[in-house]
């Protein structure tokens, strides 16, 4: 709620312009069934038929004026709730920038999105909405009671008994409705799931010819999701019946009442029907309003989820010292660290301890799971370790600002993600001012200059989004060219050739080893012929270190190095042989 | 996107009549909501005819007819009594009615789904499919709904209004009646202007939901390039463009309803007018006028509602066409009435002349030739797209061969019960499935009624128990949506004991260990071996390390077997496959 009102307040002016002039042109309606009255009491008793086109044509009058006023406010409107949706939407897209992998893993990527675009949108509409009409609803249902009573003090009662009955019904049945509509959407996202999970799996269903029980479980899912809508259908129908009686008993009050005060002569005709007007607008106006709650309630649940992650404050933030220039210090250190991701009770690393100076490669191998992945992304300080220190040329990572970090360290995952837009655009993410002879250089490097010669365009190459017109392994070249472009001291490669074949990654790593003498390089991987050139190697197990030194000094001393190697062995024979 | 041809009105009432033949079964139901909404219009239009009779009986002091007035009191009171109950009861039945339709599409569509050959789904994006199933049903829902409880009301109303209004007045109705299709005619006119804006709208939205889907997709990408600021400045050039048409988007549509009002405010003086006149004239009493006038306010409604109807459906029909395009894909074709159920076969495994391919255009294996005997191993090897995984869709008959025949102890395939013949494999393939069930569940998959130690016993070999005893819950721990608390490797074990819990005779293992690591794979290896032992087994694998001792190695290349024979052999030749090999173990010196 802050946050909204945060953004509005940055348009003071348009946002009270939007309800002002609301009820400006709720008024003019409101003074319609006291101009009726004075046509029926003052027109048509005595027969005066001037006085009735008089009286209509203040009528239209007082139309296009109500005309007027309502289209200024339904720009103010629109106008106020396009400024903050749009302010809302760059604040939060600005703000999830901020985080840091923590906070990223613990909403997820696809929450993010549909924050960004579906929920502020909700917001958005919401608000308009809100603009337009909750400020005009209860104006006119009051002000509708109040003109009651200058009408008539004593006639008007039944309206001070309709219109909290009238609230309460509306109160009761959006209370009672709204949870069962929760419970509704749950059943749906079941029956999605199970759609979504049956689509998936379609081969192992007919594999294990399960199609019969499939149906069962889905039958079973939307028989609920029907019981669960007829359920709550039934209470929702109540509200108009409901308030169409309760109106409806106000009336034969005003009639009852309103014929005692007419034969006594405090009350016209025409004064009559202009109660009865008043009590038919408040109807009108309460049932927008329901419907108008539904709508609002809706936008609320997406402004909640939305404050939810502008409340989310990164667990890293960007400041600190700049990375120190490279002296005698080892490029990377790592003493005794440990690492549990948010949550886990477990520690993902433990006990790790090695150091590397500037210009080495290190080799870390080990199982699926065995933290490979969870140390490199200790490096660039996406992850704080949670014990232990890490150090980068001799400062302790915590002391440093992370931007300045990631200037100097260059990590590829696994999973390339590229961008769409041109390959020039694409590499130029590893140093905006990048040149041609630069960008050259870095696609040689990661063997990726030859396809993309071969595709004659150049730096123009159109890339599709996640460069879907490539393969994975072309992919994976120019992800790692894009980190070569930068000319990182630190270059850690995250299993990032696992689509290369063999031949094509060992041109690889002998390239980067041979063009970049003062670069420290991890090479993490579950092959051993890709690390066994390592200056040293880390084995991991199950996020412990299970063994550290050279392939030769490994094969001597560790034995899960053995087993890994052992497991892979055919392949040093063959190489033997070759 | 829609097709063309969905939006063409041939097209549209073909879909329309199908509309309404799913809803024939309830047509007893319709007729009542139908009636009832005649009562529930009827009685409305009337409770405004004995305010204005009450009125009539309030004339002035001393000029008030207190018994009349009391009868006009209960009228009214029945009358609102029995409109509200009306009302309700058809709501219900209204809701009831839906409900059942769109149970009853979906049902239809899920079994469907169960029934159509993998060509289909294969070519459909899942995304796509789902939508067609959960989405487009639920627009087509609130359509329907929508349109019963509107349009035919909405109808109704006019016509009521229209009755009564002629009743009291003839010529005060003709004022109503020519003057009231201004404001449709403006609504209409304004949705029109305002449709193109909101076009441009969902075009920039689409935008920058594709921007923001890239960029917070790839958001540790971002971070790791120090890539935000740029990232901002690019979002903020479209939330600019966005927020643009979404100003005039959202201010031409909101004209809609002060022109109505005012339309609605003009036609309303007009009556005041000419009721009075009448009025003076004595032609109508006051309270009719009354009546009249609550009529007129009333009358521009429906003219609304049956108008966000119309749009409403427009929308509905299209998703119905979406949802009758999948219910029309023709399913695998029917099992022939003599097939035979394959018992306990020996697993003999005959391809003849195989010829296949996805589309026509790209011809994928050709006259493949393939025989296994019984409790042979057999694996095939090759590069990417060479139609590995295309036989084993052969095998299993996700795909019925082109010409040519497989034959399994002798009987072609397309002879048997497809559940007989996919029973008898057991198959484990890259892509790992597990349904978002406990983890006994998804071993028993194949056999629900398995005992916890069979259970147990199978995922012990599959070297899956030790890691499930340290879930939290043990065997009865729920797998998240996806596998989402399992590594890829878990997974992959778990699909593994789910199959050496069934036995099947023969085994399809494509890629089975592609994401465990080679030391656990050593470990299950022994697993695997005690399972293929008597049984006939086709590999895939491109870690050619694991399918050394097959006693039949395929090496297959653009959907031929250009080599074939054990792994000495292979290598003797010193062709393809020798090649192969090589390179995987190429070093760097």
């Amino acid at each position: 709620m802050r946050r909204l009102l945060h953004d509005i307040a940055l348009h003071p002016f348009l946002t009270v312009m939007a309800p002002l002039f609301k009820m400006l042109e709720a008024s003019f309606e409101l003074l319609v069934p006291l101009v009726v009255a004075r046509m029926i009491d003052v027109g048509i008793a005595p027969k005066d038929g001037p006085y009735l086109w008089r009286m209509g044509a203040l009528l239209v009058l007082l139309g296009v004026v109500g005309f007027g006023f309502s289209i200024t406010a339904q720009y103010f409107a629109a106008k106020s709730a396009v400024s903050v949706g749009m302010a809302m939407r760059r604040d939060l897209f600005a703000h999830i920038q901020t985080f840091s992998y923590r906070e990223i893993d613990a909403i997820g990527t696809s929450t993010l999105m549909n924050r960004v675009t579906n929920d502020v949108n909700q917001v958005q509409n919401g608000f308009n909405m809100f603009l337009r009409l909750f400020l005009r609803s209860p104006f006119v249902v009051l002000g509708a009671m109040l003109m009651a009573f200058t009408v008539n003090a004593r006639a008007a009662v039944p309206f001070v008994v309709t219109i909290p009955v009238l609230l309460m019904v509306i109160f009761v049945i959006l209370l009672a409705s709204m949870p069962l509509y929760k419970k509704v959407q749950q059943q749906l996202d079941r029956v999605l799931l199970s759609t979504r999970e049956n689509l998936l799996g379609i081969r192992v269903v007919r594999a294990f010819a399960r199609q019969e029980e499939e149906k069962a479980r889905f039958r079973q899912e939307a028989g609920s999701l029907y019981r669960r809508q007829v359920f709550v259908g039934g209470i929702s129908a109540l509200l108009n019946p409901l308030t169409y009686v309760a109106v409806n008993l106000g009336i034969i009050a005003i009639l009852a009442l309103g014929g005692r005060r007419v034969d006594a002569g405090d009350l016209t005709q025409g004064e009559v029907i202009a109660l009865i007007n008043y009590m038919s607008q408040i109807l009108t106006e309460l049932v927008k309003l329901a419907n108008l709650v539904i709508l609002l309630s809706k936008a609320l649940a997406s402004l909640g989820r939305v404050n939810a992650v502008f409340e989310t404050r990164p667990s890293i933030t960007d400041t600190g010292e700049p990375v120190p220039p490279a002296e005698d210090q080892p490029a990377v250190s790592f003493e005794d660290v440990g690492f549990a991701y948010a949550g886990s009770q477990e520690e993902a690393l433990r006990g790790i301890t090695f150091s590397v100076l500037p210009g080495e490669t290190i080799g870390i191998i080990g199982g699926t799971g065995a933290g490979k992945s969870t140390l490199a992304n200790l490096i660039p300080r996406f992850y704080d370790c949670t014990s232990g220190t890490i150090r980068l040329f001799g400062q302790d990572i915590k002391t440093l600002r992370p931007s300045s970090i990631r200037a100097h360290v260059g990590i590829v995952p696994q999973k390339a993600t590229l961008f769409s837009g041109s390959l020039r655009k694409n590499m130029q993410w590893g140093k905006e001012d990048a040149t041609e002879e630069e960008i050259y250089r870095a696609l040689d490097i990661a063997q990726a200059r030859e396809f993309v010669d071969s595709k004659r365009k150049g730096l123009e190459l159109p890339l599709q989004q996640n460069g879907g017109n490539l393969s994975g392994g072309q992919k994976q070249r120019l992800a790692i060219a894009r980190a070569l472009v930068g000319q990182p001291d630190i270059l850690i490669l995250d299993d990032s050739a696992s689509a290369l074949d063999f031949a094509t990654d060992a041109r690889l790593r002998r390239a980067i080893h041979t063009s970049t003498q003062t670069m420290t390089v991890f090479l993490i991987s579950q092959r051993v012929s890709a690390i066994r050139g390592a200056d040293h190697i880390l084995v991991l197990d199950d996020g412990r270190p299970a063994g550290y030194g050279t392939h030769q000094e490994l094969l001597a001393s560790c034995r899960v190095y053995q087993e890994i190697c052992a497991s892979q062995n055919a392949g040093e024979g063959a190489a033997a042989h070759a | 996107m829609r097709k063309q041809t969905d939006q063409a009105p041939g097209g549209r009432a073909r879909t329309l009549r199908r509309v309404l033949r799913c809803i024939r079964p309830y047509s007893g139901l319709v007729a009542l909501s139908l009636a009832l909404s005649v009562l529930t219009v009827a009685l409305t239009l009337y409770v405004p005819i004995l305010t204005g009779r009450g009125v009539d009986l309030i004339v002035g002091p001393g000029q008030v007819d207190f018994s009349g007035l009391l009868a006009v009191i209960l009228s009214i009171l029945i009358s609102v009594l029995i409109t509200s109950a009306a009302q309700w009861v058809m709501n219900h039945i209204n809701n009831q009615i839906t409900y059942h339709i769109v149970q009853d599409l979906r049902g239809r569509a899920f079994n469907h789904l169960q029934e159509l050959p993998l060509s289909y789904t294969d070519q459909h994006s899942t995304g796509d499919l789902i939508s067609r199933v959960i989405t487009d049903i639920d627009q087509l829902s609130d359509g329907l709904l929508l349109g019963f409880t509107q349009l035919f009301t909405g109808a109704a109303t006019i016509a009521g209004t229209i009755f009564f209004m002629l009743s009291i007045d003839p010529w005060i109705t003709l004022i109503v009646v020519l003057l009231s299709p201004l404001s449709f005619v403006a609504a209409n006119f304004i949705s029109k202007r305002s449709f193109a804006m909101f076009q441009r709208q969902s075009e920039t939205r689409g935008e920058l939901t594709g921007f923001t889907n890239e960029l917070l997709g790839g958001i540790k990408v971002v971070q790791a390039f120090n890539h935000q600021t740029q990232a901002c400045e690019e979002f903020d050039a479209i939330n600019r463009r966005l927020s643009e048409f979404s100003l005039k988007a959202t201010f031409y549509s909101s004209l809609t309803n002060p022109v109505t009002r005012f339309m609605c405010a003009v036609i309303y003086a007009g009556v005041a007018i000419a009721g009075g006149l009448t009025a003076i004239a004595g032609k109508i009493t006051v309270g009719q006028l009354s009546s009249f006038l609550s009529y007129t306010n009333q009358y521009t409604k429906p003219f609304n509602d049956i108008t966000s109807v119309l749009t409403e459906l427009q929308n509905s029909i299209a998703s119905a066409a979406r949802v009758f395009e999948l219910l029309d894909a023709p399913p695998a074709p029917a099992e022939p009435t003599d097939a035979v159920v394959l018992r306990h076969p020996k697993g003999e495994v005959r391809l003849e002349h195989v010829d296949f391919s996805y589309t026509p255009e790209a011809p994928l294996i050709q006259d493949l030739n393939l025989s296994a005997a019984p409790g042979q191993r057999i694996a095939i090897v090759g590069p990417t797209g060479c139609g590995k995984t295309t036989l084993i869709n052969l095998l299993m008959r996700f795909y019925d061969v082109h010409s040519g025949s497989i034959k399994v102890d002798g009987h072609d395939i397309r002879q048997l019960t497809r559940q007989s013949l996919r029973t008898s494999y057991g198959m484990v393939l890259q892509e790992t499935w597990l349904r978002s069930a406990s983890i006994r569940d998804n071993l028993a998959y194949g056999r629900p009624d398995a005992t916890d130690e069979e259970v147990i016993a199978a995922a012990k070999k599959a070297h899956a128990h030790s890691f499930i005893m340290r879930m939290p819950e043990g065997y009865q721990t729920v797998i998240a949506e996806g596998g989402g608390n399992l590594s890829q490797g878990q997974k992959q074990l778990l699909c593994i004991a789910r199959i050496m819990l069934c036995l099947p005779p023969m085994l399809i293992l494509d890629e089975a260990t592609s994401s465990i690591d080679t030391r656990t794979e050593i470990h299950i290896q022994g697993a695997f071996e005690t399972l293929m032992k008597g049984r006939t087994s086709f590999i895939v694998a491109h870690r050619l390390s694991t399918i050394q001792n097959a006693d039949n190695i395929l090496v297959m290349n653009q959907g031929r077997i250009i080599e074939q024979g054990t792994h000495e052999a292979l290598l003797e030749k010193n062709g393809f496959y020798a090649q192969l090999y090589g390179s995987q173990f190429a070093s760097e010196d």
